[in-house]
């Protein structure tokens, strides 16, 4: 399990998710807001903060947004960590 | 206040660790005091064995003790051990991060009877806390009521029904395990006094009890009936947790042998016994007896007060501006700071606790400047202090050999780690060094 960050948050990235993330695991992935799916310890301290609703567990990802999950696996797995 | 700074944090649980890693960020020289030989507070103590995967946030909470400037002055309690004029004498600043240990109960008659306790105290005691009572004969109930509809509540559910098997790859003590897997309990009662919309359950958690093999979920049709609407103002979680209701109500029970019944708008009005519990008279849409033998209270923790610091004792926090303790008479104590659920109540997820430390770091930061300066500024004098009163300080690296210990007992058992709950064997454990300077 991980929690995922969807299109919503594209335009927004208020990173309210970043401040209450207690791992820091949330981060910067320029269009929006990335969650790295090996850092996360599924806490969903990030899925009630958020002000339009893009966060979810990986299997309430609607689904129309399912490519986000692995679009936040390949980032995170690509090295590309900020 | 010039070169680094000099704080005393309070309590070792998230709450203070991350107003650690906010202080240590900064270059503060940072003391952590903490009761127990054990850091982490709810994360060791709190966390469901069974979700190791939040326990691991451990890690992030150590970070700080690898930077010189910071301790670990386990086995130290302030107030005893440490009183307001050595803090006075040591440090420019304390933050205090005791938290909310109190476990509340639902407030009816016979509450006091034995085989009713707060959740909380089952919490602690399948936890391994050192100061938790006794709670192995509630699995001598074949029925328990757990009152209470948020995530404490499904915690001590699911360990109740949970079959032992399942949990042997935790880090549950021997002495736990052992009493669950001869544990009597068959049905548990999840009494929620609102309705499904209202409850606070995160629905990951709520579904996981769900998912439990040889455990049948039951809940009432007419209890979910409007709910869907309540919820479709609500939050997310709201409409989620309703949805999952709804489901497990269309379920037909499949006879398994043991049963979670969640009841929603469903009081408690009192226990029923001698000298032990043996019923809850609840109402609902009427008045009936559950022939429960075991009532748990999970309706929420509360803070004590704190000698020498001013509390609320409506909210059960300490009053405070921006995490600055503020007498309600005098003002804003200087040099004196809160943080996490001391601060805000029992309330939020571990990662609320980063964000209010920020919160509480930041306003003392900015006060820096102007505090008193601690007279005696020298790391050893507290340590040499400590040992002059036969406290048996825990440093880091004793409570890591603590740790290592859990992990052989663990591995001898074929899992990661077996928790020892016993004071004095982790007092031995970890021996007694001296403080690290």
């Amino acid at each position: 399990m991980t929690y995922v960050v969807t299109s919503p948050c594209v335009g927004t990235k208020d990173k309210s998710c970043v401040d209450v993330c207690p791992v820091d695991c949330i981060h910067d992935g320029g269009e929006q807001m990335l969650i790295d799916p090996v850092e996360c310890i599924d806490c969903g301290a990030c899925e009630p903060v958020c002000p339009v609703d893009a966060i979810f567990l990986d299997q309430d990802v609607p689904s129309g947004e399912r490519d986000a999950i692995e679009a936040a696996r390949s980032f995170f797995d690509g090295g590309s960590t900020p | 206040v010039t070169g680094a700074a000099r704080v005393l944090v309070v309590g070792a649980g998230p709450a203070g660790l991350y107003a650690t890693t906010a202080l240590a960020g900064a270059g503060a020289e940072v003391d952590v005091a903490e009761r127990l030989p054990t850091p982490f507070g709810l994360v060791r103590y709190g966390v469901a064995p069974d979700h190791p995967k939040i326990k691991s946030v451990a890690g992030v909470l150590s970070r700080p003790f690898a930077s010189p400037g910071v301790r670990f002055l386990g086995n130290v309690e302030v107030g005893v051990d440490l009183t307001p004029v050595d803090l006075a004498r040591h440090y420019d600043a304390v933050v205090y991060a005791t938290g909310a240990p109190l476990g509340r109960t639902a407030g009816i008659a016979g509450e006091d009877l034995p085989g009713s306790a707060p959740a909380g105290d089952f919490v602690s005691w399948y936890s391994g806390h050192p100061d938790a009572p006794d709670l192995s004969s509630l699995l001598t109930a074949s029925q328990v009521a757990v009152i209470g509809a948020g995530n404490v509540a499904l915690d001590v559910t699911r360990l109740l029904v949970k079959d032992p098997a399942s949990l042997a790859g935790t880090d549950l003590p021997d002495h736990v395990l052992a009493a669950l897997r001869a544990s009597r309990v068959t049905d548990v009662h999840l009494l929620a006094r609102r309705g499904p919309a209202q409850a606070r359950f995160t629905p990951s958690e709520l579904r996981e009890l769900g998912e439990l093999p040889g455990v049948d979920v039951l809940v009432a049709a007419g209890d979910v009936a409007g709910a869907r609407a309540e919820a479709a103002e609500g939050s997310r979680a709201a409409r989620t947790n309703v949805d999952v209701l709804c489901g497990w109500a269309e379920r037909a029970p499949a006879g398994r042998d043991r049963r979670v019944r969640l009841r929603f708008r469903c009081r408690p009005v009192r226990l029923v016994g001698h000298d032990r519990v043996s019923g809850l008279v609840v109402r609902g849409e009427r008045e009936e007896l559950l022939p429960v033998e075991g009532v748990l209270h999970a309706v929420g923790y509360g803070a004590s007060p704190l000698p020498g610091l001013p509390f609320d004792r409506d909210t059960g926090t300490v009053p405070h501006v921006a995490g600055r303790v503020v007498d309600p008479r005098r003002g804003v104590v200087p040099g004196v700071y809160v943080t996490g659920w001391l601060k805000r109540g029992a309330t939020g997820v571990i990662g609320t606790n980063k964000a209010d430390a920020g919160e509480t770091v930041a306003s003392l930061l900015a006060d820096l400047p102007g505090l008193r300066r601690a007279p005696d500024r020298d790391a050893d004098s507290v340590a040499a202090l400590l040992e002059r009163r036969g406290v048996p300080v825990v440093t880091w690296d004793g409570w890591r050999r603590i740790e290592r210990a859990e992990e052989r007992l663990g591995a001898r058992q074929g899992r990661a780690v077996a928790k020892l709950a016993d004071l004095s064997a982790m007092l031995e454990l970890a021996g007694r060094p001296t403080v690290r300077g």
